[in-house]
């Protein structure tokens, strides 16, 4: 009786039926109405099993616990700074939780951080109404100093990460630079000024490209290419 | 009945020709451009974002704030004032309104999702255009929707029910009447009705009929453009 109404990889747009029946589930991205499942968001559809998700090819980024993010600090307040997270909500980081050392209680936080920088933080707390906490206290979490920050969209992300950080690794190994990907699609790219201009267009390029397979092979096509 | 045939020789069913792409403007969020004939609007989405002003956020779910404006250039010799007046501010409203059942942003309390729609040419139907070009962009942005909503007018022409009125038979010397309509494609609700002028309850019916064949033309057109701006990356290879 049930029915798939798309195949997989299909691009499909918010309204699209995906499948009629009692007999498939609807996953992230999409909803059930009477007997048929429909999409929720343009992107690609994902079936594992009688599981239908929807990966989306654009959209916000929603913030969650345990995710390394690349934030700029906004304003400094009594007991913490507040940090713009390329979302619509900004981040409270509190100074127990910014650095190990112990802070003198009329000290000036901006000697830690002032406004205007950005830092690797890591997010420790998200309410429903996306409230944020973060933490700076561990390895890899810090200032940022040197280097440029661009931004892609955060759904493409993984991809410039890649399978176990395959892709990342890659584009490290080929330009000598020090990357940091934050969830928020904010990257901090540090090397030298060659380097860095090429792997800002690596990371362009898998952006524009996210949707595709083979994505691995064509990135070490186009920076064998350009060294 | 002396209107028998349709000026620009459409059939009563048929409309303008129409072209539509999504992705047109790189900065935004989301972007779509949607033309009618010599109707052409372009929208904008912007957004989640923080709402300024604080006062108009909602803590329970984020809003959806519309802006249409006519270019300066955009109509027939005279030049349209830019800026908010009274119509704009009028479309922009209806416009969200007609977008507001299908777009979710329970995920997004306390942030507004910002629409800029330009026309940078008008020949009627341009609230239509824009909502259409909205729903393509916001679609384009990755916004929660259970639904595509698409746009057009029908109306009757001295008798004659037909779709997608363009400047010239709005303003026909005899008794005119233009209805925009903004159909759900999924359960053909009508998120959008508004008239012009008069029409008797008969053709009322006939033209809403209409307008179902109408947006589903619209519906296939808007479908087809956002499909196209993946596929088109896959040939470039």
């Amino acid at each position: 009786m049930s029915e798939l109404l798309v195949q997989e990889r299909n691009v499909v747009v918010p309204g699209e039926a995906l499948a009629q029946g009692m007999d498939f589930l609807p996953g992230d991205n999409t909803y059930r109405e009477k007997d048929q499942i429909y999409s929720k968001v343009l992107g690609l559809v994902s079936v594992s099993g009688r599981v239908i998700k929807i990966t989306p090819l654009s959209g916000p980024y929603l913030p969650k616990t345990e995710d390394k993010i690349i934030a700029r600090v906004i304003d400094i307040t009594i007991s913490g700074w507040r940090f713009e997270t390329a979302t619509a909500y900004s981040a409270m980081l509190n100074v127990r939780d910014a650095t190990t050392r112990f802070v003198k209680k009329e000290e000036d936080l901006s000697q830690i951080l002032s406004i205007g920088d950005y830092a690797v933080v890591k997010i420790v707390n998200v309410t429903s109404q996306n409230l944020i906490d973060l933490t700076m206290k561990e390895p890899g979490l810090r200032r940022i100093s040197g280097g440029r920050i661009i931004s892609i969209n955060s759904q493409k992300v993984p991809r410039v990460i890649g399978r176990q950080g395959s892709m990342i690794t890659l584009i490290k190994d080929k330009t000598g630079c020090d990357i940091t990907v934050g969830q928020n699609g904010l990257i901090w790219i540090k090397g030298t000024s060659e380097g860095e201009l090429k792997a800002e267009k690596a990371i362009k390029l898998i952006e524009a490209k996210a949707h595709l397979e083979g994505l691995t092979e064509k990135m070490e096509r186009f920076l064998g290419e350009s060294a | 009945m002396t209107y028998t045939k349709r000026v620009d020789g459409r059939k009563i069913e048929e409309l303008r020709p129409m072209e539509a792409k999504a992705g047109v403007v790189k900065n935004a969020n989301g972007s779509a451009s949607f033309k009618i004939g010599k109707t052409w609007a372009i929208a904008g989405v912007y957004g989640p974002r923080e709402v300024v002003p604080r006062f108009m956020a909602n803590p329970r779910h984020g809003i959806l704030r519309c802006h249409y404006t006519m270019m300066p250039f955009s109509g027939s010799g005279e030049r349209i004032k830019p800026g908010r007046s009274r119509r704009a501010q009028e479309i922009s409203m209806v416009m969200e309104q007609a977008l507001a059942p299908v777009i979710d942003l329970s995920a997004f309390p306390n942030s507004v999702v910002d629409i800029y729609v330009e026309l940078p040419q008008t020949d009627a139907g341009t609230r239509c255009a824009a909502i259409s070009a909205a729903c393509m962009a916001l679609a384009d942005a990755g916004i929660p929707m259970k639904d595509m909503v698409s746009s057009v007018a029908v109306g009757q022409v001295d008798g004659m029910v037909v779709a997608d009125l363009n400047y010239n038979e709005e303003s026909y010397p005899a008794i005119v009447s233009d209805i925009p309509v903004a159909m759900l494609h999924n359960s053909k609700e009508i998120s959008l009705l508004q008239m012009d002028g008069e029409i008797s309850k008969e053709d009322l019916l006939k033209a809403l009929e209409l307008a179902k064949v109408a947006t589903e033309k619209v519906y296939q057109l808007q479908v087809k453009a956002l499909k196209e701006k993946y596929a088109l990356n896959n040939e470039e290879n």
